[in-house]
């Protein structure tokens, strides 16, 4: 119990912290923030009203718990650029990243699942090491270069699938779906290796167990004992990897998103930070960081139920 | 532990050049040739790399202009000039650009895990060597850097700080101390333990003589092959920046920039975006292949399978 609580204190602390730093962000921006918000045609009665509205006269730490408080009740500001609620803006557009994530992590998982399962089966032979190879490189390959390679292939010169442009799911399931395609196979088509090289390794050791040569004795089929009897203990260290990426994954879908058009929270985050409208910019890193730390913990905790001996290891090893 | 010598070091590093291979030696020469390249890259006779030729927009490779080009040391060039690798979108020489693109490419790529390593690797022996809560503290704080995504946070500080090197290079720099630090701490903790540091406590070395003179010899080489691994990362990310804008301002050319520019005109002149994405690739996989070479030469873990 201990060991949960000492977690969830801990998981407190880095989202303080985190949230600190974004409201550090804004407030402690070159120039003022209230002539910025104002334009240049503001008197000096709308700038006065401004820093009455947000506080700005007063002391920063007062400022940052009200900030805090207001956050905590779900009210992070109004985009002063467009005059919409930033969580509003967020709640909207964060769908369309949440499904860019969801099925990049599935076709990253149905990459890496087999061609691990043949690596470690034949570990060493020349598959192994050609797909080791191929992972090797792709690793070199960045995700916008990735995504200009699909566009090239499949949109412009087979035209098979849309380039750009998003369909919201209302319209039908097949043309979202399709919109969805390349995008995540930017992502998925990076991301699978490191999956493949945590699985392939922890599957050797696995395969080199007593329990395995067992079932090989009785006869069981090669491919039986791989999928049933192996793919199942080695899989845990997957687990935490495909939480502890997720946050390489976020960074691709920003990319992602501008460069497919996707109308998610990588592309609200970088618009408003060419358009300057702070709130929005505060906004999106602060749900954005307490999403990834949330989930980082959660995978943490999760791998803890799995797998009791981490709750006894000493914390830092 | 007959093996626990200092000196250990410099045999197996002797051991270990004859077998770095052609995996090793191929990267290395195309680093080289970058280094050269970046050094001597207002020397060649190229147009200017800000010049646009608008009679050549998006020219494909090995494109002759009949006029005279302004050269970038000065006076005119061409008449007939070559456009060996084509022009960009606004009619600029795609060679001057990715040559001169080398520059920004290396420098942040060079000089943010250099700076990293220099603050983190510090932070880390000293961590790994004192314990205690000085250590705690350390981890505590690089666990808190690295719990916010990194581009994120690099575009969070790109957007307090504004474009520009200057600001990217530490911005860089912050992201991958925690690494570095994690890296120093654990090999420090496993030199700490070796019986040739408790000889030199017993000749009544002090522990900053023990720190500098024999586990800072020992912990360098992992460092610095660690910094070889995030050396492709930080070319990655610099060019994620200025994909999107906000890395190094124009008209000073980045690959990345240089890629997002050729997006726009992919179907017509597909090597506006695909050659300086190629040569992305090829530096970014070079680094790789030298950093892991190294690392698996250095790698802690590995020792005892080698040995």
């Amino acid at each position: 119990m201990a060991f949960y609580l000492r977690k969830l204190l801990r998981l407190a602390a880095v989202v303080f912290t985190a949230s600190a730093l974004t409201f550090l962000l804004v407030a402690l921006l070159p120039g003022d923030v209230a002539y910025e918000i104002g334009g240049p045609d503001a008197t000096a009665e709308q700038i006065a009203a401004i820093r009455a509205e947000m506080g700005l006269d007063r002391n920063i730490a007062l400022r940052f718990g009200r900030w805090l408080a207001r956050a905590v009740a779900g009210d992070l500001g109004t985009s002063h650029r467009s005059g919409e609620p930033v969580l509003q803006a967020i709640v909207s557009r964060l769908p369309v990243t949440v499904e860019l994530l969801l099925f990049s992590q599935l076709i990253a998982l149905g990459l890496a699942i087999p061609a691990a399962i043949i690596s470690a089966h034949k570990a060493g032979s020349a598959i192994d090491r050609s797909v080791a190879s191929a992972g090797f490189a792709t690793l070199s390959i960045p995700s916008y270069v990735m995504a200009l390679l699909l566009i090239f292939a499949f949109a412009l010169r087979l035209q098979l699938l849309p380039a750009t442009g998003y369909t919201p799911l209302s319209e039908g399931i097949c043309p979202n779906l399709k919109g969805f395609i390349l995008p995540s196979l930017s992502i998925a088509l990076i991301e699978w290796v490191p999956l493949m090289r945590v699985l392939r390794s922890d599957m050797i050791g696995t395969l080199q167990e007593d329990y395995i040569l067992m079932a090989r004795a009785k006869g069981l089929p090669t491919w039986k004992i791989l999928l049933t009897d192996a793919l199942k203990p080695s899989s845990l260290t997957l687990v935490t990897v495909l939480g502890l990426q997720i946050g390489h994954w976020i960074g691709a879908a920003v990319i992602i998103e501008m460069i497919y058009a996707l109308p998610g929270i990588g592309r609200l985050l970088v618009d408003a930070i060419f358009s300057r409208d702070f709130l929005m910019v505060q906004g999106c890193v602060l749900v954005i960081t307490v999403a990834y730390v949330v989930i980082n913990s959660a995978v943490d905790l999760l791998y803890a139920v799995l797998d009791p001996r981490i709750r006894l290891e000493p914390k830092n090893g | 532990m007959a093996e626990a010598l200092a000196g250990t070091v410099e045999i197996r590093r002797h051991r270990n050049a004859a077998k770095l291979g052609f995996s090793f030696w191929l990267p290395a020469a195309w680093i080289c040739l970058l280094l050269l390249l970046a050094c001597s890259a207002d020397l060649w006779t190229l147009p200017a790399y800000d010049h646009m030729n608008f009679s050549h927009p998006a020219a494909p490779p090995v494109t002759r202009s009949e006029q005279w080009l302004p050269s970038q040391n000065g006076g005119l060039i061409g008449s007939p000039y070559t456009y060996w690798l084509g022009t960009d979108t606004l009619g600029r020489d795609i060679a001057a650009r990715l040559i001169h693109g080398v520059r920004v490419s290396l420098l942040v790529g060079l000089l943010a895990p250099a700076i990293a390593c220099i603050i983190g690797g510090t932070i880390g022996i000293l961590a790994g060597f004192y314990r205690g809560r000085f250590e705690s503290l350390v981890v505590a704080a690089m666990d808190t850097i690295l719990a916010f995504p990194g581009l994120v946070l690099l575009l969070a500080i790109g957007f307090y700080l504004g474009p520009g090197l200057q600001n990217l290079i530490p911005a860089l720099a912050i992201l991958i101390v925690p690494a570095f630090c994690r890296v120093a701490r654990a090999n420090t903790l496993t030199w700490a333990e070796r019986d040739f540091i408790l000889a030199a406590r017993a000749i009544g070395a002090g522990n900053r003589r023990i720190i500098c003179c024999h586990i800072l010899p020992n912990v360098v080489w992992p460092l610095a092959a660690y910094g070889l691994l995030l050396v492709g990362v930080m070319i990655v990310a610099e060019g994620a920046l200025s994909f999107l804008g906000l890395g190094v301002p124009a008209p000073t050319p980045s690959w990345g920039g240089m890629i997002a520019a050729g997006k726009e005109v992919l179907d017509e002149a597909p090597h506006v975006a695909l050659l300086p994405a190629a040569v992305m690739f090829i530096t970014v996989l070079s680094f790789n292949l030298l950093g892991d070479r190294l690392r698996e030469l250095t790698d802690i873990r590995n020792r005892s399978n080698t040995e």
